[in-house]
């Protein structure tokens, strides 16, 4: 694995630089903004890959372009850097035992507020 | 000698903040001769406490002006080239100077309710004072011993380390203190809060006496987000405006707590309702502003406005939150089964939508709170994640654009009862403008997302609601405070609307040029004319000239790449063309070394400005709100004066 983000990276600034050019196909593109901004830079203080001015933010941003513009889907290439990163990597944390109770925020906050708020109204007659 | 003519007026003010909590105590478990007199003391005690504090602040910015290198925080945290704005404004640019701004806030708070507020019955005022000289006495105590700002260094250093570039923008002077002064301000309804729970007085004319700084604190932390917003979007260079960084989060947890206890405090006054909901948001707000200042001081999260890292500071902040919360809460069960139930009300009323409005803005600080703390309490079990946009997207979005619908029905609504059918027809053209809306833009422009669509839809209905309440009123009779409602209301939606523009119109252009090429970005033509050095008082910087042209008219633009020695930093200075429709926004990268070309980020946002256009609108309504109340209650005291 380590070999294949060397190779990918080592070759990123002979063609176009990616971490700050974009790609050709806007449609590639756009899915690949998007991506990057649901990845967190490892290096910097809370900040993902597309607002950062740091290298590693800038190579993980050519990594994303390239293999988007291989055809890559978007989840296929998250999946690969959090399996590199962790979870830590990814801004949109995939649900599991250790996110479930996060998720599960909206609604058990709902759910609590509408009963408290029910004894606020009288029964309609 | 003026660093320890500070830290000596620091000790007196906490010395008398201990005094006020004992005073209050004394005034209100002895009512004769002994509690009358202490009675009489608490007040002149807070002022002076004030004027003490407000001495220790004024002794830190006269070091920081002198650059008196002596003082360990100005050796840390200054620099004698820097400008003598910086020098002022980073007097709180920093953890201990912050936090001495902070208690100065809360000082002279404190000093402005023992001198000017009149509508509190007196035990109530007292125990309020009581409270506040609590609050203070912790984070006096925070300051002298885990933060002390005059501590000395021996020998002195010959120059300072500087102040971090990023905060070396106008926008320092008044971010904080703006923020700080919102926080305080709901110190104070927090210890009206517990003053009232101490003395069992929850009713309309606690409420009423309360109003008024709920909403000079909401105004101050509207205008700190908006301001501190837009300070984020041109000085990271990026072009993004929230970050949903956890230090963005705790300024706006208190703001949503604070926007639910202005409309719950409305229907107290107004019509004896929810006495112990207000109480209870009264707690909740301050609690958010301790507990994001806690966040921030601690440095328990790594993010660009944590300058302080040190675990006993964190510690101590726990401690004071644990203290003062918990005995907030507790104090609340305790007392709160003697406060009697307010009137009740059916479910389709205004007293109606605003339990929904109370209960939906509850919700949303839940989700932000839950969201920025999980990540801290998932690490303590060993797991490492991170939560970020797409999470408080997906979770408060929704509820948002409920709650959003809710705003725009709620004037509508009439008190105690009212007809659900009735109500559908009096918003029929809100919801022809919002879908129609709708379907104009999903023609335009289909791929667009789902939540930008539905915001901007929602934005033009909110709108049109906000002033469907004038289409029945006699302007010239209508009161300052209905006017401040639909101008916040309308805000909300102008802002919505340009966040909604932002996330879905947003060109993005990132191109290497050679002086002489020109790109395209959404309407515009961008030609880098040259790349040439600049220099300031601290800094020198590489400069682009760039031409931006759009229907034959041309406009200049100049980022910078700005390179600080002190500290050795580089920032990207963005520069930005603002047009009636939106913003074009430019930064130099760094030059390709391959090829010499230059690396341009451009990007064209329709309607961006609107976010912080529609959060002004936001701040003002409130302002006006603010000014109305005072007017009737200055008409109302001239009115006793002539008759009484």
């Amino acid at each position: 694995m380590s070999l294949v983000l060397a190779l990918a990276l080592a070759a990123a600034p002979a063609a176009p630089d990616l971490g700050n050019t974009q790609l050709p196909d806007p449609h590639a593109e756009a899915q690949a903004r998007a991506l990057m901004g649901e990845l967190r830079c490892v290096v910097c203080q809370g900040q993902s890959i597309a607002d950062s001015d740091a290298d590693m933010a800038a190579d993980m941003r050519a990594l994303v372009r390239q293999r988007i513009a291989r055809g890559e889907d978007p989840s296929q290439i998250r999946d690969w850097l959090i399996e590199r990163y962790g979870d830590y990597v990814s801004y949109d944390p995939p649900l599991s035992g250790a996110t479930a109770l996060l998720w599960a925020t909206p609604i058990l906050l709902l759910g609590i507020g509408a009963w408290i708020a029910r004894s606020s109204f009288r029964k309609r007659r | 000698m003026i660093a320890e003519g500070g830290l000596a007026a620091l000790w007196f003010a906490a010395t008398l903040a201990g005094l006020q909590l004992l005073l209050g105590v004394l005034a209100l478990r002895h009512r004769h001769a002994a509690g009358e007199q202490a009675m009489a003391a608490i007040g002149p005690v807070a002022i002076v406490q004030g004027a003490l504090v407000a001495i220790a602040m004024g002794a830190l910015i006269a070091v920081f002006l002198a650059t008196d290198l002596s003082v360990a925080l100005v050796a840390e945290n200054s620099h004698s080239a820097k400008p003598w704005i910086y020098k002022f404004a980073g007097a709180w640019g920093n953890h201990e100077g912050s936090m001495l701004l902070w208690v100065t806030i809360l000082g002279a708070g404190g000093a402005l309710v023992a001198w000017k507020e009149r509508a509190l019955d007196r035990p109530t005022h007292v125990a309020t004072l009581a409270a506040q000289g609590a609050i203070a006495l912790g984070f006096y105590g925070f300051l002298l011993f885990a933060s002390n700002p005059f501590a000395r260094l021996n020998p002195a250093p010959i120059e300072g380390q500087g102040l971090n570039p990023l905060l070396q923008d106008p926008g320092l002077a008044f971010h904080p203190p703006t923020l700080y002064a919102g926080y305080v301000g709901l110190s104070v309804a927090f210890s009206f809060a517990v003053g009232a729970l101490v003395t069992g007085q929850v009713g309309p004319a606690f409420a009423r006496a309360m109003r008024p700084w709920v909403l000079g604190a909401w105004v101050l932390l509207t205008i700190g987000i908006t301001a501190g917003s837009y300070w984020a979007y041109y000085e990271l260079g990026w072009g993004g405006w929230w970050f949903w960084d956890p230090v963005e989060n705790a300024s706006l947890m208190p703001w949503l707590a604070a926007t639910a206890l202005l409309h719950s405090v409305n229907v107290l006054a107004a019509r004896d309702g929810l006495r112990a909901w207000t109480v209870m948001l009264a707690v909740v707000a301050f609690s958010m502003s301790m507990i994001g200042t806690f966040l921030v001081r601690s440095g328990i999260l790594t993010s660009v406005h944590a300058f302080a890292v040190d675990p006993r500071r964190g510690a101590f902040i726990l401690a004071l939150l644990a203290l003062y919360i918990g005995g907030a809460l507790a104090l609340f069960g305790a007392r709160i089964g003697q406060v009697r139930a307010g009137r009740s009300f059916t479910f389709v009323s205004r007293e109606g939508g605003l339990v929904v409005n109370n209960l939906l803005l509850s919700v949303i600080l839940g989700i932000v709170l839950i969201g920025t703390l999980y990540p801290l309490i998932a690490a303590g079990f060993g797991v490492r994640l991170s939560v970020g946009p797409p999470f408080f997207h997906a979770a408060a979005g929704p509820i948002a654009l409920v709650l959003v619908a809710v705003m725009a029905v709620g004037p509508m609504l009439r008190w105690r009862r009212d007809q659900a059918e009735a109500v559908l027809i009096r918003m029929l053209w809100p919801m022809v403008a919002a879908a129609g809306s709708f379907a104009l833009v999903l023609t335009l422009s289909g791929g667009m997302g789902v939540l930008p669509l539905l915001g901007l839809s929602f934005g033009v209905g909110l709108i049109v609601a906000s002033v469907l309440p004038m289409t029945q009123r006699n302007w010239r009779r209508t009161p300052l405070p209905i006017w401040g409602m639909v101008v916040a209301h309308a805000g909300i939606g102008v802002s919505l609307i340009g966040m909604a523009c932002d996330s879905a119109f947003t060109a993005e252009r990132l191109v290497a040029l050679y002086p002489g090429q020109a790109t395209i970005v959404g309407p515009w033509r961008v030609e880098l004319n040259r790349i040439y050095p600049n220099v300031g008082p601290n800094w020198s910087a590489l400069e682009a000239r760039l031409t931006a042209t759009r229907d034959g008219v041309g406009t200049v633009l100049r980022p910078q790449q700005r390179f600080f020695t002190d500290p050795p930093t580089t920032t990207s200075e963005s520069a930005i063309a603002t047009g009636w429709d939106g913003q074009l926004y430019t930064v130099l990268g760094q030059q390709d070394a391959a090829t010499g070309r230059w690396q341009l980020r451009l990007w064209w946002k329709p309607f961006v400005t609107l976010i912080w256009f529609g959060g002004i609108l936001v701040a003002l309504g409130g302002a006006l709100a603010l000014v109305g109340r005072w007017w009737k209650a200055w008409q109302q005291r001239r009115r006793e004066a002539l008759w009484g």
